[in-house]
């Protein structure tokens, strides 16, 4: 019955994109509009003594500016504080004493009539601080490594399963062995928008309403979140973000610029709009430093028996963020002696924050760069050694995969890149200057299901609206959701319409950890399906109607059509049915809910074997990926073109992870250095080759009734450790750290 | 950003002039490192005098042979007028080595020898720097100094002994590296009239006043850059090493370039970029390979000779070793010995 969805149809919002239609949240203009400027700290710890504002306040068109010593009384727990993604801990409160907790922390915030102004005020501001020392190294502070704080975060980012069997004896024993330790930079997001609140002040009312334009990855995140801090009813509050240019999970927290406009809004009786500079861009969550160990043991046939995975992550002083970075290698691989550990180190930086593969990329880094060392170690071709080990359970938890087709991900990528031509022995490859290296490596990632709810109507007019408060942060939710929807009751994709990032809209969770198609995309069907049980108590409604004894199973949708399954002559038209509603469009309301009962006994990820071809100009130092594949197992693929740019897009990223980006943090000064676009280096179009994608397909109802898995992260698990164990196979050099710039060749 | 007045000059001397007339003035073209530098609050000049509007658009023949560049041509017309492809291929070359296309077609050839350091610390201004600050101290001795200068920061101090240096910021310029090599000329007009300066005395190495970057006097505007008869179009390479292919600074530049006869070379020039606060020569250096014939063993002398009293400061040691492999690499590509790719 199937019509649109595994179509590669264009994006239904792609023509409002590149018209510059499509606003984003600092371009809705408003009359009267305030703009804010945030005042970024300039010392990594300790205390305000003096703030004074007064030159700046002198200054034509100033309307305020707000400090610790001025801001209004706000809430006063924690827990008015947490979102949706608060770690363990005590969220950091904008302005909310003298305190200095970390470098770039936000201490004033101007608000003028010009954003010029602002800007110009901003630096007139004269602040003298009280200094104290500071620890931003997470190398040097290893020794204070302790366990995670437990909360809800636990539920989605579990500590590392209790130990089994006997790893230092078996590893002991064994006779071939890897040890390697592995560093990661911290990274900063980047997305081209920047952060920005335009928040709407409706005048006249008894108590303030507000309409706030939010850059986010979850309106209703937001709405929580000022709801909480400023106590204001929800239903005088609607955040919208229609648009999002870029998030990878940089918008799965409110940020600063949120409470600032509001902050000003509420105290001005004004619109107030704040956009955060590039520079501030590198003033909250980023991808964690860590440091990783690792250590496989093997048989001499290649049999992993023993595997030990550590990590230490940085994380802030006031709050535990955690992410999965050592549970990956009990998932994929079979031994029966494994150490999983993985502890944090409290810094004075900002809490960090889930970025594209959160801990699955930076675990999967280190033990694919292992597996790749166990190989050489053995003697074996590393993607034998995978298959060798390859095993269909879960080994945490001892649970089968809900689908797991990596195995056919391995033949179909080696088969499309050649592998089989591959010579075991590094340096067997040169051209000109380059030695040229194939390296290979497997990704994880889980498949998650949240509940969501999403709301469908059938117009009048035959056409279908369908909405949900998620958010489409460039991956093509619009598109998907249209299709969805449109094959749901067989309508064509031009007769849907798609609403999205709305408070007004049914609830939805924030967009991340790739569960958004799985999560909305059932709950898009589900409110779809109720319409359509509605249709058919209409359709029984007519004179004679052939529908009488139908029941639910009995019936279908196509054609514009409600029709018999046995007999699709059968028919009645949405249109005749929605003309019996009296005068009303057909409107449903409904929940998409994991089928807990049905998951419970499996393991659910999505799977990706990624192929890399590197050449290496050993004198230099330099690096260029010339060619990968990657072979991708993610459940149903609904949109083939939406999805392989999700996939491409994760695979740059996997590049520019793996050779170039590093947020430099002076440990002198407890900076983050590099912080613009010209220093913090993300790949551009030079660095990018020939990028090849397949999927493999797998027919999964475990997960959800439409086999939806979720993309976002799997295009980048794989691809860091394929490019460095390619560097290895080209010039015999081992790198471990990232990202391989060319000193760590030369 | 501070508030600035705003003026477009109608001709040299009235641009000179409103230069002189406000000590905070600075004249602004392309805009496109001046701007991002206001915005960071790095500089704060009180007024600007647009001088896209005066007569130094054009590229024209001098009378000894060579090539007058103004200084308001941007970067990209530079790069592919046929004439400099043709004759200066090592400058054309250097010049797209650089920047971004976008940036290329804003930024003009006076533009480009007055860009400032990329230095993080210089640029933020919640650090120390004695570029941006004198006597502020330099955050990158200690600091994280892996693009900083390995060479031309030594200091001695009055009574001859090594000294901390005042800063360790290198020139970005990708387009000064091939100007140096090739020995082009700089004219500038001021209150006093006209005159030139040889490249290599353009811009200057930091001593104790690092905020200084170049000869230039505070009346002086650069009309135009004149390049000599020979650009070496034969015997050259622009080699870059950098941190992505695209849109970043060099860890490294060369520009190389040979004149041969059979193998033997007659004349040689090795510029480096990435390095120093000023486009990196060494006469001394140049002068080992004439006479001498095009081979490996050549070069590396020359390399050496190029990066002796190279100092490293932790992050950017690895940049010696790099940069005497860059030029003999360069230098054998210059030569044909090797291939390019």
């Amino acid at each position: 019955m199937s019509q649109v969805i595994g179509k590669p149809i264009n994006r239904v919002d792609g023509r409002d994109k590149v018209t510059g239609k499509a606003k984003y949240a600092a371009e809705f203009q408003v009359p009267d509009l305030a703009y804010g400027y945030v005042v970024s700290g300039t010392i990594t710890k300790g205390k305000i003594t003096r703030i004074d504002t007064s030159e700046a306040l002198r200054l034509d068109g100033v309307l305020q500016v707000f400090t610790h010593e001025n801001r209004p009384k706000l809430a006063w727990f924690d827990i008015s504080y947490k979102d949706q993604d608060a770690p363990p801990g005590s969220p950091f409160r904008p302005l909310q004493d003298a305190t200095i907790k970390y470098s770039g922390q936000p201490i004033a915030l101007v608000v003028a009539e010009t954003f010029e102004v602002a800007r110009y005020a901003a630096s007139l501001i004269r602040v003298e601080y009280k200094e104290e020392s500071h620890e931003t190294s997470l190398e040097a502070n290893l020794h204070r490594a302790r366990p995670q704080k437990h909360g809800v975060a636990d539920l989605l980012k579990p500590p590392p399963p209790k130990p089994r069997g006997d790893f230092n004896k078996v590893y002991e024993e064994s006779p071939v062995k890897m040890y390697g330790r592995y560093i990661h930079a911290a990274e900063h997001h980047n997305p081209m928008e920047l952060f920005a609140s335009t928040v709407v002040y409706e005048k006249g009312g008894k108590e303030p309403k507000l309409t706030i334009y939010d850059k986010t990855q979850g309106v209703t995140n937001s709405i929580l979140y000022v709801s909480q801090v400023f106590d204001i009813p929800f239903k005088n509050i609607r955040v919208l973000s229609p648009y999002m240019g870029g998030g990878f999970g940089s918008g799965l927290r409110p940020q600063y610029q949120l409470f600032m406009a509001v902050m000003a809004s509420l105290e001005l009786k004004r619109s107030v709009r704040v956009t955060l500079t590039r520079q501030q861009m590198f003033t909250f969550g980023h991808r964690p430093a860590t440091v990783q160990n690792v250590a496989l043991s093997a048989t001499a046939d290649g049999a992993m028996n023993a595997l030990y995975h550590d990590a230490r992550g940085e994380t802030s002083r006031f709050e535990d963020y955690t992410e999965i970075v050592t549970n990956w290698g009990g998932m994929i691989y079979p031994p029966e002696n494994v150490t999983q550990d993985y502890k944090l180190v409290p810094l004075d930086v900002y809490t960090p924050l889930d970025m594209r593969a959160p801990g699955g990329v930076t675990g999967m880094s280190a033990l694919e760069i292992a597996v790749d060392e166990l190989a050489y170690e053995l003697g074996m071709d590393p993607l034998e050694l995978r298959l060798k080990n390859y095993t269909d359970l879960d080994h945490n938890t001892k649970k089968p995969f809900s689908s797991k087709e990596l195995r056919e991900c391995f033949r179909q990528g080696a088969e499309r890149f050649g592998w089989s031509k591959r010579q075991f022995e590094p340096r067997s490859m040169k051209k000109g200057h380059n030695l040229i290296g194939w390296g290979m490596a497997t990704g994880i990632w889980e498949a998650n299901q949240m509940p969501a709810r999403a709301e469908a109507a059938l117009l009048v007019n035959g056409k279908l609206w369908v909405s949900s408060a998620t958010a489409d942060i460039g991956t093509g939710t619009y598109t998907i959701m249209t299709q969805i929807a449109a094959d749901t009751l067989g309508v064509p994709v031009e007769d849907v319409l798609f609403k999205l990032g709305d408070t007004d809209f049914p609830v939805a969770p924030i967009s991340g950890g790739s569960w958004t198609a799985a999560t909305v995309g059932m709950a898009v069907h589900s409110a779809c399906e109720a319409v359509g049980k509605s249709l058919l108590g209409l359709a029984k409604k007519l004179s004679g109607s052939p529908f009488k004894g139908a029941k639910w199973d009995d019936i279908e949708f196509a054609d514009k059509q409600l029709r018999l399954k046995s007999d699709p002559s059968t028919a009645v038209s949405l249109q005749t049915l929605v003309d019996l509603n009296g005068g009303k469009a057909v409107r449903e309301t409904s929940t998409g809910l994991p089928n807990a009962l049905k998951q419970k006994d499996y393991a659910r990820a999505t799977h990706s074997a990624a192929f890399v071809e590197v050449m290496v100009d050993e004198e230099l130092g330099t690096v260029k990926v010339t060619r990968a594949v990657s072979a991708i197992a993610a459940g149903r693929i609904l949109n083939p073109k939406t999805a392989r740019s999700q996939i491409l897009g994760g695979m740059v990223w996997g590049i520019s992870k793996a050779l170039h980006e590093e947020s430099i943090l002076d440990h002198n000064i407890g900076r983050f250095m590099n912080h613009n676009l010209a220093e913090y280096h993300v790949s551009v179009n030079a660095d990018i080759h020939d990028l090849d994608v397949i999927f493999v397909e797998e027919d999964d109802t475990i997960v959800n009734p439409l086999g939806i898995k979720g993309l976002g992260e799997i295009g980048i698990v794989a691809m860091p450790a394929a490019i460095a164990n390619a560097i290895f196979h080209a010039t015999g050099k081992r790198v471990r750290d990232l990202p391989i710039t060319l000193d760590r060749l030369l | 950003m501070n508030s600035f007045t705003y003026i477009r000059a109608d001709s040299v001397e009235h641009a000179v002039n409103e230069r002189v007339a406000e000590t905070g003035a600075r004249f602004i073209a392309g805009g496109t490192n001046l701007l991002d530098l206001m915005k960071e609050t790095v500089e704060h000049p009180s007024r600007l005098i647009d001088i896209t509007r005066l007569p130094m658009t054009s590229i024209t023949e001098t009378v000894d042979g060579g090539l007058r560049l103004g200084a308001l041509v941007t970067n990209a017309d530079t790069a592919y007028d046929k004439r400099v492809q043709e004759r200066y291929p090592l400058l054309s070359q250097a010049i797209l080595a650089g920047a971004s296309p976008q940036l290329r077609n804003m930024a003009t050839n006076g533009g480009n020898l007055m860009q400032r350091t990329r230095c993080y610390y210089f640029y933020d201004v919640a650090t120390p720097c004695n570029k941006r600050e004198p006597g502020s101290g330099c955050s990158a001795i200690n600091g994280f100094n892996r693009i900083h200068a390995i060479l031309g920061t030594q200091l001695l101090s009055q009574d001859g002994m090594p000294a901390e240096p005042q800063c360790i910021a290198t020139h970005p310029s990708d387009m000064c590296v091939a100007l140096a090599a090739i020995g082009a000329v700089v004219r500038v007009t001021g209150n006093y009239g006209e005159r030139t300066i040889p490249f290599a005395d353009f811009h200057r190495l930091p001593g104790n006043t690092p905020h200084i970057d170049n000869s230039l006097a505070s009346d002086e505007l650069i009309t135009a850059i004149d390049l000599p008869q020979n650009g070496f179009p034969k015997n050259h390479m622009y080699l870059k090493l950098r941190d992505r292919a695209s849109y970043a600074f060099a860890l490294v530049s060369v520009a190389a370039a040979l004149e041969l006869e059979g193998d033997t070379i007659t004349d040689a020039r090795i510029a480096l970029g990435g390095v120093a606060h000023k486009p990196w020569r060494k006469p001394e250096a140049e002068a080992l390979l004439v006479g001498k014939p095009v081979s490996g063993e050549s070069f590396q002398a020359a390399a050496d000779a190029l990066l002796a009293g190279a100092q490293g400061y932790g992050a950017n040691t690895f940049k010696i070793e790099l940069a005497k492999r860059a030029i003999v690499r360069a230098l054998g590509q210059a030569a044909k010995l090797e291939p390019t790719e």
